[in-house]
């Protein structure tokens, strides 16, 4: 350790002020830039979402119009499946992965500054939209033609954003990949990687796979709209509902983008505050890698009511039913895990088991919606809403919002109020299933999503929703003031920070050193194959 | 480095792979026919060798739409026949322009349901040209069409459906019909 000293300052040399965020290649740096520009994002969707709400408290039109509401929900999705759970999940990859396997930082550290300053400008693109001519895009986020194509001004600025929104997933994909795949220290083989990493790298692999066909799929739109192709139009000889298949065949390996590395998060913290192995790790990672492979063979579940042959419909239907299967290994290594373990209820810990519960409802739903001839009932209702916000918000977004309470220590050095963590997870867990559950209720009755206006005898549902949806927004300015409050200061976090954690990233300083692992830690000598982890007191002795 | 190369070249094939799924989706739909698209006319003397199953009788509905704002009138000479499997049969649809402008439509072909796509000929048919109607011009439409005696069992309704698509803007002039 004394030996390092000395060079350690000068390896903090780098520029200060603003220049050293734009000029950074710091996977550090990189990744805290991820995560605040994924927390904004968070509050202007957030702020969207309630102007939805607040619009369907009653029935009839209370303060906007139709199209204005349509755009809302339009870009209140685009901004929080591209804007914040991708970008919160590459944020905790550069900060994590290169501590989690002992590499110095990410391996295509250029590429990784690149990757991300694409995303402010095709957002700030993006809402642009909403002051043109015609208004943003308002035919929802899944941008059927017709009716996309049918968006004024707005078209080709929408496309080019989702343009830059994919090369950027695409080259922080490449960048996870190289470097997991280069960047282990000596002995970290790959059934040794904690399982964030291992989620992150088939994750990683699915957007690589995936983000060029909807990059494909948009351009056909643009296309179509001004040079007179006709993929998507009837006339011409083409057929809108083969938009459908390409955009389908992208969209749902994303929602498992969307979830997989929250998998990852909660099969980190389950363990530490159980404190106890990880259940069944190798499952763990042949049930990701199940998940990841039947995401690409499901996607037609999202248009059974679009017409299909009857083989079609049973093949889609029994396919999406396996999924529950890895799935539910997952959730059954979780609670093993945490079967007569010592555990303890922080804050992390807290939010990873209200993450367990709320996202196996979502789950449900989705076996639910899978049903063939029941999804005939469910399609484009507010059931719908309901299921993916339930494996979204009290989903991903939890995951997150964990990730963030169990590595703030860690990356900060001090620790945050559990007082007010804990007043965070409550009113949120409260306050998202108020906003959330009622919504299965008026779906299964008929209430149709993307409208601003609805039949009188769904107006006490809503209202709750509505209700509910301004706790959990009002609830989240608690988590914004207990982050900045924990950057400022607070009581020193210890290098383990949890008593039960266990993996590299806890054997470095909190917070770790600008640049860490610049000399590898062998994990070959001291795995322990009971933890599934190294020996990090002696890691450190030696380092 | 030799990784991110690869991982490139993924992501590049994956955006060809999007437009392949361009022609991979048309040749699923040619051969099973579950789009209901029934776009492709067949020559005369190949339906000629169908043998005519008199025991068997099946309904074919005539449907007609006019797609967004085309300002035509259009309908088909009789909404519904009663029709044997293996004998071609002859209907005329009707189409006026009712406006003071000239027009060019595409007709658009769609057959229900998709396991009776394949088996619907159609020998002769409007559908295949772009038709310049001038303002307040009409005309009649023959289509000649046999039911292929395979046939599944079970279907005894088939319905074809057709869409007219204002093309003005768009259809070159050499593909325009003008009668």
């Amino acid at each position: 350790m004394s030996t390092t000293t000395a060079d350690e300052h000068h390896d903090d040399h780098h520029p200060s002020g603003i220049m050293r965020w734009i000029t950074t290649t710091n996977h550090k740096d990189i990744g805290t830039l991820y995560l605040w520009f994924s927390f904004i994002m968070f509050f202007i969707g957030g702020f969207m979402a309630l102007i939805i709400r607040s619009e369907l408290f009653q029935p009839g039109m209370q303060f906007v119009d139709p199209q204005f509401f349509n755009s809302m929900t339009t870009m209140h999705a685009i901004i929080m499946i591209f804007g914040v759970v991708m970008p919160a999940f590459t944020g905790l990859a550069n900060w994590l992965i290169p501590l989690m396997i002992g590499g110095t930082d990410m391996a295509l550290p250029r590429m990784n500054n690149w990757s991300f300053w694409i995303l402010p400008f095709a957002f700030a693109m993006m809402l642009s939209t909403l002051f043109m001519d015609g208004g943003g895009p308002a035919g929802g986020w899944t941008l059927y033609p017709p009716l996309s194509l049918q968006t004024g001004d707005a078209l080709p600025f929408v496309i080019f954003s989702i343009h830059f929104m994919g090369m950027s997933s695409i080259m922080g994909a490449i960048n996870v990949v190289a470097t997991i795949l280069n960047m282990r220290a000596p002995g970290m083989t790959l059934m040794r990687m904690p399982l964030f990493v291992w989620t992150w790298l088939i994750t990683a692999y699915l957007l690589i796979a995936v983000m060029p066909v909807l990059a494909g799929g948009v351009t056909m739109l643009l296309t179509d709209k001004f040079f007179d192709t006709s993929f998507f139009n009837a006339a011409g000889g083409g057929d809108p509902v083969l938009f459908q298949h390409i955009f389908w065949f992208f969209g749902h390996p994303e929602v498992y983008i969307l979830i997989l590395p929250s998998f990852g998060v909660i099969s980190s913290i389950i363990p530490t505050f159980a404190r106890k192995p990880l259940f069944g790790y190798s499952s763990m990672v042949y049930a990701t890698a199940s998940i990841a492979f039947l995401s690409f063979i499901v996607w037609a579940h999202h248009m059974f009511t679009v017409g299909m042959p009857l083989a079609g419909e049973l093949f889609f239907m029994f396919a999406t039913m396996l999924i529950a299967v890895p799935t539910g290994v997952k959730v059954f290594n979780w609670i093993c895990t945490m079967w007569r373990g010592a555990m303890t209820f922080e804050t992390p810990m807290l939010f990873a088991i209200a993450f367990i519960i709320l996202f196996t409802i979502g789950g449900f739903s989705g076996l639910m919606l899978a049903i063939t001839p029941a999804d005939f009932q469910y399609h484009d209702t507010y059931f719908v809403v309901a299921h993916f916000h339930y494996v979204l918000v009290p989903g991903s977004i939890f995951a997150i919002i964990a990730a963030v309470y169990y590595w703030l220590p860690k990356w900060t050095g001090h620790m945050y109020s559990e007082f007010w963590g804990k007043t965070h997870f409550w009113l949120s867990t409260i306050f998202v299933n108020i906003t959330f559950f009622p919504m299965h209720f008026v779906g299964l009755a008929g209430m149709p999503r993307r409208i601003p206006d609805y039949a009188l005898q769904f107006s006490d549902y809503n209202q709750m929703a509505t209700i509910g949806a301004f706790g959990f927004g009002f609830a989240q300015l608690i988590f914004l003031g207990l982050v900045i409050a924990t950057i400022r200061g607070g009581a020193k976090a210890t290098d383990r920070v949890w008593e039960g954690a266990q993996g590299l990233e806890w054997t470095l300083s909190s917070p770790p050193p600008y640049h860490s692992f610049t000399t590898p830690p062998n994990v070959d000598n001291e795995w322990n194959w009971f933890t599934r982890t190294v020996n990090d007191e002696a890691i450190k002795t030696r380092s | 480095m030799k990784t991110s190369t690869k991982l490139f070249g993924v992501a590049l094939a994956m955006f060809g792979f999007g437009y392949a799924l361009v022609p991979l989706y048309d040749m699923l739909c040619d051969i099973t026919g579950f789009n209901g698209s029934s776009d492709n006319i067949t020559q005369a003397q190949e339906v000629a060798e169908y043998v005519a199953d008199e025991s068997r009788t099946v309904t074919i509905e005539f449907v007609t739409n006019m797609n967004q704002n085309m300002p035509w009138d259009f309908k088909p000479e009789k909404a519904k026949m009663r029709v044997h499997p293996g004998k071609p049969y002859q209907v005329s649809f009707f189409v006026n322009n009712k406006t003071d402008r000239s027009i060019i439509g595409q007709a658009v072909p769609k057959v229900a349901p998709n396991t009776a796509t394949n088996h619907l000929i159609k020998t002769e048919c409007f559908c295949f040209t772009n038709q310049l109607l001038e303002a307040g011009q009409s005309m009649e439409m023959p289509v000649v069409f046999v039911i292929n005696p395979a046939l599944p069992e079970h279907i005894k309704t088939v319905t074809l459906s057709y869409t007219y698509f204002d093309v003005s803007s768009t259809a070159s002039s050499n593909s325009i019909n003008n009668i």
